[in-house]
């Protein structure tokens, strides 16, 4: 993949936070673990890096250290560069400095107010910025080149899809016309139980192209008047002055907006022609290494309809799982419909079903924990049940 | 450039063209060759130069040193892409007297004494870059250094069987090395040398130096160095090593050295945190099984698409099984793709091979009536060979793309 120097990425890692807080107690949205060996921020940084983009601004508010720990240097995406590469942008914490008190910004505008300085410097002309809650392999070389075909000012990536009342409360839904021009915006709308269940939208990935100069205008801008939310000040108030475009985007996505919809999300990636969306042999989703030796099967190990990562020590029954690396299922074990996380150990004659054990869980001898598809158990990284 | 000293650096002889695995090094040399779902043989002495804290390490090559090189690369994946240090591929290179192969072992390290000496280290450490073991080196140096000696040599208990296959050492009660015969015909002791020696380096190049100016000498460790070191009374001490090690030079221990890693006695642990093994990752998802696969014994590496039956076996990293084909008791290299029907037993099927449709290969030995070593062994698929449809490989077969 040739690189080039006139795009630059933007990476929101603590946005939607909140959507999760089970998994993002100790952790940003862009850290939590995903698909066996993953975490959120790979697919974004993973689909820069496979678009050419080699200079990335990671932008964090609090809960980093796990961030911190996953990146390092950036070398896992190839991102350790000479005169680029990774840059990790914490809260900027002086005062006078800042537009915040301590850099803890209150939306997206602000946050990139905290860090404008690192937007100046870039020499690239064009900016891609997402946020780590849509799992996709997109290529941003297509939605730019939309971008400049059109003369946007602003090009948001969009899906179209149907949600219930309960769904549309993290969505932002955005109305465009036939020349795909963004007409109105409707952020976390209110639908009534009228609404047909298949009523097709078109939600927002928070995914955005723009150039550099426009970013700074309408950063610079905001702050002079206290606002910053991207999405209620540049994207809905000013949705008919500015020249806004959709993108729509066609692949295979989810989106993760609460822990049914990670659990979704992940039970996706048992499913070939998802797995095949996503993990492209020519776009290869990047993550840090960990030096697990191969998945060991044992005598009486029993799996199906399964993605095991490397490090897995399978004594038991394993069926429609996701277990990442070094994960321990015992003797006469069952687990069904789970999510098992890094190191967690799952001992001998246990049965779960429905469970979503977060890092270092221990589960000791002749335990039962079964939850339904949409109420799933979670464990919490390194209890002891 | 200045170069900050060093005590001790590692030169691993990575130049074995390993011409008794016959299809696997046919294109890589032995180093290079995969092993244990996820390795190649050469991550075994670079991992265990980094857990022994060793940054500085020259890696020879000569033999096919293309797939190394790329391999090694700036040396990252072992945390060996220092300032100061790191590793080092060192290749024969042409001089003001001629083009210079590497004619043996220690002409090797003769060619490269300049690269040691810019580190201008106490001692250094010849390891063999084919060996399969997990060893503290810094524990093997701290006894050079107790014991003052000249050379040390681990050495490993082998069965009296076998141990004219092996390099000999005799040594007394202190652990001094009285003896030594390469491959004796009637051995004196069952010690073996694993080809892991530190030298204090300034005798080493004494040493060197002298059987480069002998035209009669094989310019070999175990033919001229050691013999030589002994002649003249060098102290030469034997550390004891008792755990796992392996060379694999032939088809049935490199398939026998991948099976221990499925026998729990088997004192080779991979899976320890404090001690692991490096080596350069595939960037590849979890591995994936399907609903009807049956999978048992086995090691299988990510990125693998597991449909069929898998028992016994080491699966590298993105092999395919379809659904209805078998594999037991082989060892299934990276990024194989084994089609339906396909039935695979007691075989090394090498990198990207494609197995068609009710492929045969191989036989069980139980399988087979009057058996001996000329009818029955391991099959071997060479790498990047395609088989077509209904093929029907013999047990020892040796196929390459040549076939």
């Amino acid at each position: 993949m040739a690189t080039t120097t006139n795009v630059a990425g933007i990476i929101f890692a603590n946005m939607h936070d909140s959507t999760i807080t089970d998994l993002t107690k100790l952790r940003t949205m862009g850290s939590v673990p995903f698909g066996g060996r993953y975490r959120l921020i790979d697919f974004p940084l993973s689909n820069m890096v496979n678009s050419g983009i080699s200079s990335v601004g990671v932008i964090t508010k609090s809960n980093y250290q796990s961030l911190l720990d996953h990146l390092g240097s950036g070398v896992a995406w190839d991102l350790s560069r000479k005169a680029s590469g990774l840059r990790i942008l914490p809260p900027y914490g002086n005062a006078a400095e800042s537009y915040t008190y301590g850099g803890l910004y209150r939306g997206r505008l602000e946050a990139l107010a905290n860090v404008i300085r690192f937007i100046k410097n870039l020499t690239a002309e064009y900016i891609v910025m997402s946020d780590c809650n849509v799992i996709v392999n997109i290529d941003y070389k297509s939605v730019l080149d939309f971008h400049l075909k059109k003369g946007a000012d602003i090009t948001v990536v969009y899906g179209r899809g149907s949600y219930n009342a309960e769904e549309m409360r993290t969505k932002t839904i955005l109305n465009i016309n036939q020349d795909d021009l963004v007409y109105d915006v409707l952020i976390r709308p209110e639908i009534n139980s009228d609404t047909p269940e298949d009523n097709q939208v078109n939600a927002s990935l928070n995914m955005f192209v723009m150039s550099k100069q426009f970013l700074l205008d309408i950063v610079t801008e905001s702050a002079s008047r206290s606002l910053y939310s991207f999405e209620i000040d540049i994207m809905q108030r000013r949705c008919k002055e500015l020249k806004i475009i959709g993108y729509k985007y066609d692949g295979y996505y989810s989106q993760i907006d609460s822990l049914i919809t990670y659990f979704k999300a992940n039970m996706e990636l048992l499913n070939l022609d998802k797995r095949a969306a996503l993990f492209n042999a020519n776009r290869p989703v990047y993550t840090k290494v960990r030096d697990e030796a191969p998945a060991k099967y044992g005598l009486k190990a029993e799996v199906s309809n399964s993605l095991i990562a490397d490090g897995c020590v399978i004594e038991g029954t394993v069926e429609d799982c996701v277990l990442f690396r070094g994960v321990k299922i015992g003797k006469n074990t069952t687990v069904k419909n789970s999510i098992i996380m890094q190191d967690s150990v799952i001992n001998d004659k246990i049965d779960l079903g429905y469970v979503i054990a977060d890092k270092d869980v221990v589960v000791p001898s002749y335990r039962t924990m079964i939850g339904t598809a949409d109420f799933p158990v979670f464990i919490g990284k390194g209890e002891k049940i | 450039m200045r170069h900050v000293k060093k005590e001790c650096v590692a030169m691993i002889l990575a130049g074995g063209q390993g011409s008794r695995l016959y299809a696997l090094t046919q294109d890589m040399a032995k180093p290079a060759v995969p092993y244990g779902g996820k390795y190649r043989l050469i991550d075994f002495p670079l991992s265990n130069c980094v857990n022994s804290g060793f940054d500085t390490v020259g890696v020879l090559t000569q033999y096919l040193p293309l797939v190394l090189n790329e391999y090694i690369g700036n040396g990252h994946p072992w945390g060996l892409n220092s300032i100061h240090g790191g590793v080092h591929v060192l290749a024969p290179y042409e001089n003001p007297e001629g083009k210079s192969w590497y004619s043996g072992t220690a002409n090797a390290i003769y060619q490269n004494m300049n690269f040691v000496d810019r580190y201008n280290p106490e001692y250094v450490a010849i390891l063999a870059g084919d060996h399969i073991y997990k060893m503290d080196y810094a524990k093997m140096l701290d006894y050079h250094k107790m014991q003052e000696a000249d050379v040390t040599i681990a050495v490993l208990e082998v069965p009296w069987e076998e141990a004219s296959r092996f390099g000999i050492m005799s040594a007394d009660e202190n652990g001094i090395i009285t003896e030594f015969a390469e491959k004796p015909a009637e051995p004196k002791s069952n010690l073996a040398s694993m080809g892991v020696y530190i030298y204090s380096w300034q005798k080493l190049k004494k040493y060197l130096i002298a059987n480069e100016q002998d035209q009669t000498a094989k310019k070999d460790f175990g033919g001229n160095i050691i013999p030589d070191m002994l002649k003249d009374g060098c102290k030469m001490v034997a550390y004891n090593f008792d755990s796992y090690w392996k060379d694999v030079g032939t088809i049935d221990s490199l398939w026998e050295a991948n099976m221990d890693l499925l026998d729990p006695k088997v004192p080779l642990d991979l899976y320890d945190p404090a001690w692991r093994v490096y080596s350069r990752n595939e960037i590849m998802p979890p591995h994936f099984c399907g609903g009807e696969c049956v999978i048992e014994n086995s090691m299988i590496s990510e990125g693998c698409n597991i449909n069929g039956r898998v028992d016994s076996s080491i699966l590298f990293a993105g092999v395919t099984v379809e659904k209805g084909a078998a594999v037991h008791d082989s060892i299934i290299m990276p990024g194989a793709y084994i089609k339906k029907g396909a039935v695979i037993q007691y075989a090394i099927v090498g990198e990207d091979t494609l197995i068609g449709e009710n492929v045969q290969i191989g036989e069980r030995p139980e399988r087979i009536e009057n058996i001996n070593d000329e009818i029955w062994g391991v099959a071997v698929i060479g790498h990047r060979v395609k088989l077509k449809d209904d093929t029907v490989i013999k047990p020892k077969a040796m196929i390459d793309k040549s076939n």
